[in-house]
């Protein structure tokens, strides 16, 4: 019988992480100014304001600290609930989160918020993602099943709402900014959206860090788990938590941006043994890798209109769910 | 010596009491056999019993102290417990599954520690499992799974252990091996409940039957005392001869009983 495969301990999340950093060295160096590597280097490491600069640190590297930690984000919160649920299809859009998120910045762009503002977008589409895991979590808490009812519920009635929006939008170009608003962007993104979204994103992923003995008891489904010291109605309720904030957060100011939570911890997995714990960090890390270099497509790929970030990682997520499923159709009986 | 002792237990599920008010006390180096028809409560009583499940009247103790004062990760430290046919949910390695029986033992992030390695070694050797050490759980054959679920657990090595029916849908040989590693529990001191269904292996290896009649306790005691023909004619409503004793001891139904015809 062939041995589960698995490597030392920190193979994978040393190798994730040369990943990312590769990724986020050239996120620096590529964009839509053209400017020479060398010219930017000279940029960074003078003390003089210089265009080069500028564009570093004022465009790209809030750009690509906003794109590590909401691919982060989503790669751990889909590892997180894939262990929970012990579902291989589970990914953060499940709690209904990102829906509500989408729901509280279309809201802004409806009544003209964002031009009052600029932070009115994310704000309200954190204060839509907090609405939306409330609700969640009301009608969900009692067991996985719930909550994954609670979640699809809660997501279908965002989206309704976002229907709504669209249809009776003020006029053809808000429908426009609201339709291409949810398709995930990092353009435009400023140190403002960083200081906004990074500590909830920190605070849930510190909540999300810490459920890597319950889900790892999870293994042997919840009646050994409880039976073995964990709260599974607790855990329940802090991944609820951990996910809302995180996603939540993440989806407010960049947008929707599928299939990274989905696909990262499928990639790491048959690495760490299929130990739901192990699969964490290394999806974390390989969630933000991707994410940056999804946005680095969108830069480098030149389009009339901008390439946005959502059709891209759905563009490689799709086919990508097709495999996961011939997969799974092999594996069982 | 370990005690487990419970007064008074009910559960109710709409309307209808599913344990009805059993008391009963139990005691380590017993081989307690819980056995009633499909539906008399067994599964829920041992719910109760591991502190799983908090009954709607009643209570249970361990060596004196109420369950749910016992902390969560104490009582888990002190009493294993085995659902109806477990299964582990993804691929990981035996090794990895049985070491999950640590849990309540481990802190909250790493690897296991180097000192509990001689354990898992120990259960994995004591179950016979060292050969599938590395081998995906969800590859192994029924008998193997339920000895890696045994294995893990008997790995925090616990004063209580409490299965739902550990023998259901195994072969008789890899029956009769599962038995024999309960009895062998017991023997070394610790209490062993389990719900069984085969009355004959019941009769051999059990220490103490509790035979539940519609939720309620039908008989509590010695299994060579308990487990007679009448006790069966009213717990399972069928006519069946017991003979034979020890080893030999067999449990043979007739038919159903005349009542019911």
């Amino acid at each position: 019988m062939k041995p589960a495969r698995s490597l030392p301990g920190f193979v994978l999340p040393s190798l994730a992480a040369a990943v990312l950093l590769a990724a986020a060295v050239a996120s620096l160096f590529f964009g839509r100014v053209n400017i020479s590597p060398a010219e930017l280097w000279a940029g960074i490491v003078s003390p003089h304001a210089s265009l080069a600069g500028v564009v570093v640190t004022e465009l790209r590297l809030p750009r690509t600290v906003l794109a590590i930690i909401v691919g982060a984000a989503l790669g751990l919160s889909g590892a997180v609930l894939q262990g929970l649920l012990r579902n291989p299809l589970a990914e953060p859009g499940l709690l209904g989160v990102t829906n509500g998120a989408a729901l509280g910045a279309v809201i802004a762009i409806y009544f003209g918020l964002a031009h009052v503002f600029a932070l009115a977008t994310p704000v309200l589409g954190l204060a839509g993602a907090m609405g939306a895991g409330a609700l969640t979590f009301a009608f969900g808490r009692t067991s996985s099943l719930t909550l994954i009812l609670a979640g699809a519920a809660v997501s279908s009635l965002m989206a309704a709402f976002l229907a709504m929006a669209l249809n009776f939008a003020p006029s053809p170009y808000a429908a426009y900014e609201m339709s291409i608003w949810m398709l995930g962007s990092f353009s435009e993104k400023s140190w403002d959206h960083v200081l906004l979204a990074a500590p909830f994103i920190v605070a849930g992923m510190a909540i999300l860090s810490s459920m890597g003995r319950a889900i790892d008891a999870l293994t042997l489904g919840e009646a050994q788990a409880e039976s073995l010291g964990v709260a599974v109605d607790r855990t329940r309720v802090l991944v609820l938590l951990g996910v809302g904030l995180s996603v939540g957060a993440a989806t407010s100011v960049v947008g929707s941006v599928g299939f990274i939570g989905l696909v990262a911890p499928h990639l790491v997995r048959p690495f760490v043994g299929h130990q739901p714990s192990r699969t964490l960090l290394p999806s974390a890390l390989l969630g933000a890798a991707l994410l940056l270099l999804a946005d680095i497509g969108t830069r480098v790929i030149h389009t009339n209109t901008e390439l946005r970030l959502g059709v891209i990682t759905s563009l490689i997520g799709a086919p990508f769910f097709f495999w996961l499923l011939l997969r799974l159709r092999k594996l069982a009986p | 010596m370990t005690r487990l002792c419970a007064t008074n237990l009910s559960v109710r599920r709409g309307g209808r009491a599913i344990v009805d008010d059993v008391s009963c006390a139990l005691e380590g180096g017993s081989f307690v056999a819980v056995v009633g028809a499909n539906g008399a409560g067994k599964s829920t009583l041992l719910s109760v019993l591991a502190g799983l499940l908090a009954p709607d009247d009643g209570a249970v103790s361990l060596d004196g102290t109420l369950l749910p004062r016992l902390a969560r990760r104490e009582l888990a430290r002190r009493r294993a417990y085995l659902p109806q046919s477990p299964r582990a949910e993804w691929p990981i390695a035996v090794e990895r599954l049985v070491a999950l029986g640590l849990t309540p033992q481990l802190p909250a992030f790493g690897g296991l520690p180097g000192r509990l390695e001689p354990l898992l070694t120990e259960a994995l050797t004591a179950c016979d499992l060292a050969g599938h050490r590395l081998q995906p759980a969800t590859t192994l054959s029924g008998g193997e799974l339920s000895r890696a679920m045994l294995a893990r657990a008997l790995i925090g090595d616990p004063q209580v252990v409490i299965a739902d029916e550990p023998i259901a849908g195994l072969d008789p040989r890899h029956a009769l091996d599962t038995v024999t590693r309960l009895q062998g529990l017991a023997g070394q001191g610790r209490l062993v409940v389990t719900a069984l269904h085969d009355l004959t292996l019941a009769l051999r290896f059990s220490t103490h039957l509790m035979a539940l009649k519609a939720g309620r306790l039908a008989a509590f005691g010695p299994t060579a005392r308990v487990l007679t023909a009448g006790l069966l004619r009213e717990v399972f409503e069928v006519e069946a001869r017991i003979s034979g004793d020890g080893a030999q001891a067999y449990v043979d139904y007739l038919g159903p009983s005349g009542a019911e015809r």
